[in-house]
């Protein structure tokens, strides 16, 4: 076990090299996502054990730091599910020359951050509060 | 030039046609949550207030409540995919890699398991 290679040792790669920064982000999303998840789950049990429950978990679900996390949440949202399109596509067969992925990588950076700006511009003006 | 493995190549046979199951799922669940993912961010930040009566009504509508279980599941799936590659990855030692994907997939049907029959409850008026 202990002869076989390790991988990816994050040390040795240039960070700033579209192709390692955009499969490590998509992957540091997901695992965002996945803590998202357990947060959705939280809040569908909370509704399920009655109004009483539910009044508890809701000062719970609007501390200012899950506040902070549900914008995170939002941006990671965007950017995994643009990332996520162009495996898709990439999967197809199709966009795999290194033109085409770096145009494609830049393209996922625009679409997500438009992306979360209006999902966080839709929330924070949704029903007049953040 | 052959990519068989040389055991493969002397009993003469070819793959055991489960290697691609990982793939696949993974593939497959993401296409079901780019439409589950957008209904359910667009649904929430359309719900006019999120007090007890409003998100009971709401997921007490037939279709809210399909499309609700099938993102949790969906969900919970894709996410034990994609942590598991990243356990995979990241835990070294044989010991410790089998407990953390052990826990993980654990984890995750546990959570699966609370979403779905939470929103069932509250569909079938249970939560009043």
């Amino acid at each position: 076990m202990t002869e076989r290679p390790l991988s990816p040792h994050l040390g040795v790669y240039r960070m700033y090299r579209y192709t390692l920064l955009t499969s490590i982000l998509n992957r540091a999303t997901g695992l965002v996502l996945s803590a998202g998840l357990i947060l959705l789950v939280y809040w569908l049990v909370a509704i399920a054990s009655g109004p009483a429950a539910y009044r508890g978990a809701r000062q719970v679900l609007s501390l200012d730091v899950l506040k902070a996390l549900y914008l995170l949440l939002l941006a990671t949202f965007a950017y995994h599910l643009v990332a996520g399109i162009r495996h898709l596509i990439w999967d197809t067969g199709h966009g795999l020359e290194r033109a085409q992925s770096k145009r494609s990588a830049v393209l996922v950076g625009i679409a997500s951050v438009l992306l979360f700006a209006g999902l966080a511009w839709w929330a924070l003006h949704a029903r007049g509060h953040a | 030039m052959s990519l068989r493995s040389p055991l493969a190549r002397v009993l003469g046979q070819g793959s055991a046609k489960e290697g691609v199951h990982h793939w696949w799922a993974q593939r497959l669940t993401s296409v079901a949550l780019v439409p589950l993912g957008v209904w359910f961010a667009v649904s929430v930040l359309s719900l006019p207030a999120l007090d007890h009566a409003t998100v009971t009504a709401w997921i007490g509508q037939l279709w809210t409540a399909v499309f609700l279980i099938l993102l949790v599941l969906t969900a919970a799936w894709h996410s034990q995919l994609g942590v598991r590659i990243v356990v995979e990855d990241y835990v070294h030692g044989s010991g410790a890699k089998t407990l953390t994907l052990a826990l993980v997939t654990f984890f995750h049907v546990v959570v699966a398991a609370a979403g779905v029959l939470a929103v069932l409850k509250v569909a079938l008026g249970g939560a009043s």
